[in-house]
């Protein structure tokens, strides 16, 4: 039962970016071309509430659900890998149009040819795990 | 119910996300949709071939449910929740696509790249199946995706997650301006 919390969350998440169209190839096309807006006040809207609402969990100790406190872990490590791993992945979701979670909508939503994306997702992700000791970081 | 068939602007989706990140936060976990790539490899027992996929993947479990909801949340909204209003797109992104040979429609996907005719044909299947490998070796490179890094990274201030969106911006700007109208006549 307590996983009933995060298919709510996974289902009102898939009809938010349906309905907002942050799963459409166009959008993310667009963005690109810096033609409309939209996308820069869904992540921006989304980035500034979110900044807002950790000062708030960190000012007010808001404790979670199990009652133990709220850590972010921090990403460490060097620069290489954001930049390196940014740009692979960059260039992958302007060809797509799609990131990890709008795959799995789009599937949803009833776009079958969008299983090839995630199998090959799946095997970039394996490849990663094979190399990855031989990549900067 | 017009307000809810209708596409929702920016300023309904962002904060809707950011609770969502919230909301994941506050039942002990984290908003990163990509890890769900690495824990799909680790319970089809990829650890037998890198220690990157020997975890335990049952506490991901929960993160699996999070994107099958959301892959129900996209069926609940073609079937219960569509309009025939299609995507509005800028009248400068029209003009581009059509020069490199899209058409703007009101799908999601365009024909020209998604099309069953265009996944039969060899070239087709691979730009799907290498621009799929490259977002998911990207992002675990990256160590995360736009959820992850864009949204969760961004909103704790973490210079890392800069470093890593902008890296996001590069790609995408090279593959949408130079490598797109390329990789469409092939």
């Amino acid at each position: 039962m307590k996983m009933i919390k995060f298919l709510a969350l996974g289902i009102v998440f898939g009809i938010t970016l349906s309905k907002a169209e942050i799963i459409s190839w166009y959008r993310i096309y667009e963005m690109f071309h810096f033609d409309s807006f939209h996308m820069y006040g869904v992540i921006g809207s989304a980035v500034g509430l979110g900044l807002l609402s950790i000062q708030v969990i960190k000012h007010l100790k808001i404790k979670n659900l199990y009652g133990s406190e709220i850590f972010i872990s921090d990403k460490t490590g060097g620069y290489q890998r954001y930049l390196f791993g940014g740009i692979l992945f960059g260039l992958g979701w302007a060809l797509v149009g799609a990131c990890p979670g709008p795959m799995f909508i789009l599937l949803g939503y009833g776009y079958l040819s969008i299983l090839i994306v995630i199998l090959g997702a799946i095997v970039g992700t394996f490849l990663y795990g094979i190399v990855r000791q031989r990549l900067p970081h | 119910m017009e307000i809810l068939l209708d596409p929702w602007p920016w300023y309904i989706a962002g904060p809707l996300i950011a609770l969502n990140m919230f909301l994941l936060i506050y039942f002990g976990e984290t908003f990163g949709v990509s890890s769900n790539l690495r824990t799909i490899c680790a319970m089809s027992g990829a650890k037998k071939y890198s220690e990157f996929f020997d975890f335990n993947w049952r506490n991901q479990i929960w993160n699996v449910v999070f994107i099958v909801g959301a892959g129900i949340g996209g069926y609940v909204s073609s079937t219960y929740l569509s309009s025939d209003v299609g995507v509005h797109l800028s009248m400068a992104s029209i003009n581009s696509l059509k020069d490199i040979g899209i058409a703007s429609s009101s799908a999601f996907l365009p024909e020209e790249i998604f099309s069953f005719d265009r996944l039969c044909s060899f070239s087709g299947f691979m730009t799907l199946l290498f621009g799929g490998v490259l977002v998911g070796f990207g992002a675990r490179y990256a160590g995360g995706c736009t959820s992850g890094h864009a949204i969760t990274g961004l909103s704790s201030m973490q210079l890392p997650s800069l470093i890593a969106v902008i890296g996001f911006f590069v790609g995408g700007l090279v593959m949408t301006h130079f490598l797109l109208p390329f990789i469409i006549q092939l």
